[in-house]
């Protein structure tokens, strides 16, 4: 049943990003942009957690999840430190999908050769 | 019955867009729910061998699909499989490491520092600058509303 809801919820929120490619003027690196931004008002607003129950990495995969990830580091980031917590609390939660993406793209680049552009 | 080659053209232009939009929305829908699928699977078999949280399993599955949707670049693999998947490639966080694998591979020639380490945050660096400063700005609030 997870699977389902994983499928039918990560499903949605590629067809919307698609839609929101062919029938507006928004390119995919604002598209990306706009997702963590909703993800981090959506999780403000106490609407993003119940979807993450129901669906589990269909929530948490797409970028909204990203934005889901900062705000919950930053709520439970100032429960505990306070004031601190306001600015350690986005960047901590996501301090490992940022590095791994950092640090893979990086290997990347070295062992692998760019992609003929005369192709 | 004739139909004169304005008609035509008007027919087409009626017809075309709507299906390609429908047809985008589907690749994408089926796509991206498919990779959301395999996070699930990922989390779950996670969970099973190293008996942690689901929470912690989900970002883990994350970062597999990270590793992943990265190792596909450097193949020159995940373009042409971005073509088909539309948004559905995109918008999981396939997408955002795409977008920092493919700077640092093309660009690499450029330097390793003004190429590579520049140009990887070229569409990540806005994503992390207006969603780390949405974050602040959130617990900024919650901290507020916390004194009172």
């Amino acid at each position: 049943m997870n699977y389902l809801f994983a499928f039918l919820t990560g499903g949605a929120l590629c067809a919307i990003g698609q839609l929101l490619i062919d029938k507006t003027k928004l390119t995919p690196a604002r598209i990306l942009v706009a997702y963590v931004a909703a993800g981090v008002v959506f999780s403000g607003l106490g609407l993003y957690q119940p979807l993450v129950d129901l669906a589990g990495a269909g929530a948490t995969v797409p970028l909204t999840g990203f934005g889901h990830v900062l705000a919950d580091g930053v709520r439970e980031a100032v429960a505990e430190e306070g004031l601190f917590g306001v600015l350690t609390g986005g960047f901590t939660a996501t301090a490992g999908g940022i590095a791994a993406a950092v640090f893979f793209s990086f290997i990347a680049a070295v062992i692998f050769k760019p992609k003929d552009k005369s192709e | 019955m004739s139909v004169t080659v304005n008609d035509y053209a008007e027919l087409v232009k009626e017809r075309s867009p709507k299906s390609a939009v429908w047809k985008n929305c589907v690749s994408a829908y089926i796509w991206g729910g498919g990779i959301c699928l395999f996070g699930e699977f990922i989390a779950n078999l996670i969970i099973r061998f190293f008996k942690i949280e689901k929470k912690e399993a989900l970002g883990f599955a994350s970062i597999a699909l990270i590793f992943i949707a990265i190792a596909l670049t450097g193949l020159n693999v995940f373009d042409s499989i971005a073509k088909k998947a539309k948004a559905g490639t995109l918008v999981p966080i396939t997408g955002f490491a795409n977008s920092m694998a493919s700077p640092a591979l093309e660009f690499r020639s450029e330097g390793f520092v003004a190429g590579l380490g520049a140009k990887i945050f070229v569409i990540a660096g806005p994503v992390i600058v207006y969603g780390l400063s949405a974050s602040v700005l959130y617990g900024l609030i919650i901290y507020i509303f916390k004194l009172f």
